[in-house]
């Protein structure tokens, strides 16, 4: 029952219950991003059959489809985090934003490699301005940009508050953005090519990227846990508690 | 109120008449860089009035992000910018006369002189008359995001490039159907549904930047 | 099962290089990701222990 109080979930949001909390999560979600990898990968080059027109080269999709949806999906959750921080003035969600970023902008720069490691033998050139791939390149400027601007302020309280709002005016642009580039590669159609998923994705492709999003989502919470962590501890390395915590584990 | 902004609007163009030099950056580096693509291209005018909207409008979003990160930057290191926060103005209202007046000195200027580099690109009269309304529409929306960036960027180390890296991506869309709508004209399709895309986002920009720019300046002041 | 041979596996149907360029460099990519978050986590304990043997030995930090 006392998952359904306030006051359970409010502990949470203080860095220094938070840490050892987040401690003892990291390996749960170590584990299930390993399972569902060995899981995903079995599933991508052993059960999924060889596709009629694409032949073998279609198994990039299996990291390249869950690579593109986790860039969109994290920045999502840091707009999410930035906005909770600014609005409730948390110090944890805009740690846990500023956490998600590097992770974030690593699968966008992985969507676009292997988008153009697939590009090369299906429309015979590594790179095309097609309307996603175009889209997920505009997604990691933004990233970049928000990665830059935390960087640049050396005050830790202005730099989350500042990259929060630009995280936050990105994320009203997006659709707008997403809109643009579609209108735009619909009107230069002639120049480029027409990219079209498989028409018919036997269920077995489908499970296995499933699985192989499920692995990146749980190696995505692990690695930002572990992240917010060495945050917080940074953050908070006048607090008694912290210097402490660093002696123990000598 | 009202007249707190026009003195504002009207001391910040006083400012900027004084030193020429700011309003010409912008202007002398829009003719330059769109000089500079039949130097870099080849002088066929049949390329030149194919690449000529996208040169134009990439060449214009670059001129007026010129001059952006001097938006708030005098008022910041002088005081002003202090003393408009704590008075009773609202602050969407004087980061909007700010960009009005920003737009006046480094945008209005590129719309005045862009029909002469169209035609040095070979763009016919019908695609001049579109390049300059979506410039008119267009380079205000590029002040009002350009003013959040300025804002975010107030004061920190490396804040000309990085406004730059913060804003071009935004920059995107109104690049996209401003150059979109001269190109839509020099191939005889219609530009209306371009235009008004991009009265749009202007709309859009006028309702949201100004608040964008006032949290960002409070984040930036406390 | 789809491979005759772990030579076919390897092969992968002649794009051997697009498929491992694109596996290989993901799983690259998050080593990297990994060793740089236990490089960071060595240095930030041996700053905060740095930090504490000062406080202890009455530096200028006041502890709080």
């Amino acid at each position: 029952m006392q998952l359904f109080s306030k006051a359970f979930w409010l502990q949470f949001s203080s860095p220094k219950a938070f840490y050892p909390f987040a401690g003892k999560l990291i390996p749960w979600f170590t584990a299930l991003a390993a399972v569902f990898a060995v899981v995903g990968l079995y599933l991508s080059f052993f059960v999924a059959p060889t596709d009629y027109q694409q032949g073998e080269s279609y198994r990039i999709m299996f990291i390249h489809v869950p690579a593109a949806w986790m860039s969109m999906f994290i920045y999502l959750v840091m707009c999410i985090y930035a906005g909770l921080g600014l609005v409730l003035n948390t110090r944890l969600s805009n740690m846990m934003a500023a956490a998600l970023a590097p992770t974030g902008a690593m699968f966008t720069f992985l969507a676009l490699w292997t988008g153009a490691l697939w590009g090369k033998p299906t429309w015979g050139t590594y790179w095309v301005w097609d309307a996603r791939l175009t889209s997920e390149l505009i997604l990691l400027f933004l990233y970049f940009g928000y990665i830059a601007l935390q960087a640049a302020i050396d005050d830790p309280q202005r730099a989350a508050r500042a990259s929060g709002l630009l995280a936050i005016v990105g994320v009203i642009n997006i659709p707008i953005i997403y809109f643009s580039v579609q209108w735009w590669n619909t009107l230069h159609q002639g120049a480029s090519v027409t990219v079209t998923q498989a028409p018919t994705m036997a269920a077995t492709m489908f499970a296995a990227m499933i699985v192989m999003t499920l692995a990146f989502w749980m190696y995505t919470i692990a690695v930002a846990l572990v992240r917010v962590r060495q945050l917080i501890l940074e953050r908070e390395r006048h607090a008694a508690w912290v210097l402490e915590l660093a002696e123990a584990e000598k | 109120m009202m007249g707190v902004l026009r003195w504002l609007l009207w001391r910040d163009l006083t400012l900027a008449m004084r030193r020429k030099a700011e309003v010409l950056t912008a202007l002398f580096f829009f003719v330059i860089v769109v000089s500079l693509f039949p130097l870099g291209v080849g002088p066929e005018m049949d390329t030149l009035s194919e690449i000529g909207p996208g040169v134009l409008w990439v060449a214009a979003l670059l001129a007026s992000m010129l001059s952006l990160n001097r938006l708030f930057a005098d008022d910041y290191a002088d005081g002003t910018l202090e003393q408009l926060l704590l008075s009773s103005q609202p602050l969407p209202m004087v980061v909007l006369s700010k960009v009005l007046a920003h737009w006046l000195v480094s945008g209005f200027p590129l719309v005045l002189i862009s029909p002469v580099l169209g035609m040095q690109l070979g763009l016919d009269w019908e695609s001049l008359v579109i390049l300059v309304v979506t410039l008119l529409l267009g380079t205000p929306v590029l002040s009002l995001i350009g003013a959040v960036g300025a804002g975010l960027t107030l004061g920190v180390r490396g804040g000309g490039v990085l406004l730059s890296l913060l804003v071009l991506p935004l920059y995107i869309p109104v690049l996209i159907f401003g150059a979109g709508a001269v190109e839509a004209a020099r191939s005889g399709l219609g530009a209306d549904a371009h235009v008004s895309l991009l009265g749009a986002f202007l709309v859009l920009a006028l309702l949201l930047a100004p608040w964008g720019g006032a949290a960002a300046l409070r984040i930036s002041l406390d | 099962m789809n491979w005759g041979s772990f030579a076919d596996f390897l092969a992968m149907g002649g794009y051997a290089f697009y498929v491992w360029g694109s596996y290989g460099v993901t799983a690259l990519f998050l080593l990297i990701e990994v060793v740089l978050l236990m490089k960071r986590r060595r240095t930030l304990m041996q700053r905060l222990l740095r930090l504490a043997r000062i406080n202890r030995e009455g530096g200028y930090e006041s502890k709080t």
